[in-house]
């Protein structure tokens, strides 16, 4: 489903050009889940924001089901991000001055979805991700899991194909980081493309592709064919 | 995105922030109410120069004095350059041989000091005939007013108004009392109801006097103006041409006077008050640009306050159009908001002014309610416009990482 062709993504400090990417050739498969690992500054970010179309390669080509997305204008981009991709941020990214609910409704009020029907859809993810008694509840009365929780909800309401997530437990303690990984993994496992950055070991054996990068460069790829959460966990290291 | 969604949205974005917004809408608050403050100060004042003359009956022609090209209001106010050829009461005389003048009303003003027993004033002296009590409804406390004499009659007597009657003589009955106005002694024939204003004069503070008499003491050769009653509408544009032919006769060929109908008064009073209001609100609106530009710096800080919000739209699949949208519709709903706060303070202030002011109709013209509401709109739209296209134009990734 994902297939990246010789990216490059350059950015120009003052003088001088920082390769974020070189020459990146990957590809990802449906229903994979992938990991991400290396120091910071080797450029995992930047591979997932050109994953999620947030942004935009220097050179190269990026197949996303078929279709070259790698030079679609912003509102194309917009488009193929709102059908396709779902973000979860180390940050969380909640709009304070909205509840859990309306923070989850969020994407299906710019796509311009009726308000019942959004209403539900919302709470059904609020119930996936068990919020169903925190719906009111703004941001700031949420603990820091609960608040990727409904994160989470927000970023699958629109059910998209493919799961990015920049460090999810990076901002939360070991428990919430738990509860919140056995959520995107419990999605992984219905089906979606599961894309992870990750400073967790842990993590990265449980991914059945694992990716570790240095200075834009993906140097070592490890992919076990079996698909699936159970089988991941039983694959050697 | 729907509709209601997006004002929604704009709407908690207003109400969050309500410093911000309460600044905004002061800001333009102010503009519209200032508009509609001071165009209703020179609508009420053209409606109140209106209803004196519709007062006066359909009609009449005013005469003045001197040649006034323009045909406007110069002429009423004396002659503008050149010194025309006395109009006499002599020529008045002539005039009420034509058919279709049914009165004239001639009139000169003056100043004078007044003396009853050691008591003075100064006041106005209007000198003039019969006829004009008719014309202005007039009412006595007591006496009579002036009575019809041939217009050569320079008899001492006079009629005085309300606060003139009361300063002079207290309570006792004005009638019949002899008072001093300069060096000649004047007998008090009538007294006058408190009557306000008519025509531009405080009544109450002013003696009329028999024309002669009044031409007399000023050493005057020439009426200043005077009201002609015509027969009927329809012997006004005969009147008119009579007025002129006898005249011109009488000055040997040199038409060199001003004869207006009322209609014409009129449209000159309404073309100057126009200007006026329109000025007015046109200063005011200038308020209302400012407040723009007020409206866009407040943008443009909302957008940097709300960086990282706007990244997580774009992430979310908003696209350029609806960021636009977004702040756009915010600085609409602040200047909307505005421009109704401003309407209520404004028409609050109408009201107060009317209550002030009972005599004069202040309102503020539609077009000036409309032209404010729009220019506060407008505006709001116009300087919204930058800021919610530098949102839309933000990278996303830096967008989200807050910078
Ligand atoms: N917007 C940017 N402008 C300039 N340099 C950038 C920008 N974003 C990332 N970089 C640089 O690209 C490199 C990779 O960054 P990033 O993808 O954020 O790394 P990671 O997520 O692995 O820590 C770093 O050297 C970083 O400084
Ligand atoms: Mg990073």
């Amino acid at each position: 489903m994902i297939r990246f062709e010789n990216i490059c993504r350059d950015f120009k400090v003052g003088d001088e050009t920082v390769h974020a990417l070189k020459n990146v050739n990957q590809h990802i498969e449906t229903g994979e889940y992938a990991s991400i690992m290396g120091p910071s500054g080797s450029g995992k970010s930047t591979l997932l924001n050109v994953l999620g179309l947030l942004d935009t390669p220097s050179s190269g080509h990026y197949w996303l089901n078929g279709r070259d997305v790698s030079q679609l204008n912003d509102d194309d981009l917009a488009e193929t991000r709102q059908e396709v991709i779902g973000f979860v941020f180390q940050s969380f990214h909640l709009i304070q001055r909205m509840t859990a609910l309306e923070n989850v409704e969020l994407p299906m009020v710019l796509a311009g979805m009726a308000p019942e029907e959004r209403r539900d859809r919302a709470s059904q993810m609020l119930f996936k991700t068990g919020l169903e008694d925190r719906m009111t509840h703004r941001p700031d009365q949420l603990s820091g899991g609960q608040r990727q929780r409904v994160a989470i909800a927000r970023s699958i309401v629109m059910e998209p194909k493919v799961l990015l997530a920049d460090e999810p437990t990076g901002n939360l303690d070991s428990q919430s980081g738990k509860e919140v990984l056995d959520i995107l993994e419990g999605l992984h496992a219905e089906g979606l493309t599961l894309i992870l950055v990750t400073h967790d070991p842990v993590i990265g054996q449980r991914s059945n592709l694992h990716l570790r990068m240095t200075d834009g460069v993906i140097h070592a790829e490890r992919r076990s064919q079996q698909r699936g959460l159970e089988d991941n966990r039983r694959a050697p290291v | 995105m729907r509709l209601f969604d997006r004002n929604q949205m704009a709407l908690t974005a207003v109400v969050r922030y309500p410093l911000r917004s309460s600044m905004l809408l002061v800001a333009i608050a102010i503009g519209v109410a200032a508009v509609l403050v001071l165009t209703s100060l020179g609508e009420g004042a053209r409606l109140y120069v209106t209803s004196q003359f519709n007062s006066l009956g359909t009609h009449l022609l005013f005469v003045a004095p001197g040649k006034n090209e323009v045909g406007g209001l110069g002429g009423m106010a004396g002659s503008l350059g050149g010194s025309p050829r006395p109009f006499t009461l002599g020529d008045v005389r002539a005039l009420r041989r034509s058919p279709y003048i049914a009165t004239t009303t001639p009139m000169v003003m003056g100043t004078a000091n007044i003396n009853y027993q050691g008591l003075e004033r100064d006041i106005g002296v209007l000198g003039t005939t019969y006829t004009m009590q008719r014309l202005f409804d007039y009412e006595l406390n007591s006496g009579r007013f002036l009575p019809e004499l041939d217009l050569d009659n320079a008899t001492p007597i006079c009629v005085v108004g309300d606060t003139i009657a009361r300063e002079l003589f207290g309570n006792a009955e004005p009638v019949g009392k002899w008072v001093r106005m300069g060096d000649r002694r004047v007998r008090v024939i009538g007294a006058l109801s408190q009557g306000g204003q008519t025509g531009g004069h405080d009544l109450d503070e002013a003696v009329f006097v028999p024309i002669a008499f009044a031409m007399q003491i000023y050493n005057m050769e020439s009426v200043q103006r005077m009201m002609v009653e015509t027969t009927g509408a329809e012997s006004m544009a005969k009147a008119k041409k009579d007025i002129r032919d006898i005249v011109k006769a009488r000055h040997f060929g040199h038409e060199d006077i001003t004869v207006m109908d009322q209609g014409s008064i009129l449209d000159t009073f309404n073309k100057i008050f126009l200007v006026l209001t329109s000025t007015l609100g046109g200063i005011a609106a200038i308020s209302l640009v400012v407040a723009g530009t007020l409206i866009m710096n407040v943008m443009l800080v909302a957008v940097s306050q709300r960086t990282a919000e706007v990244g997580l739209l774009k992430a979310l699949g908003a696209r350029r159009g609806q960021i636009i949208g977004l702040f756009l519709t915010e600085a609409t709903m602040l200047s909307l908001l505005g421009a109704v706060v401003g309407l209520l303070v404004g028409y609050a202030s109408i009201e107060l002014l009317r209550q002030m002011y009972p005599l004069v109709d202040f309102q503020a013209p539609d077009w000036a309610v409309l032209a404010a509401v729009l220019t506060a709109l407008a505006s709001g739209l116009l300087f919204g416009i930058m800021p919610a296209r530098h949102a839309a134009d933000l990278d996303p990734v830096q967008a989200l990482a807050g910078s």
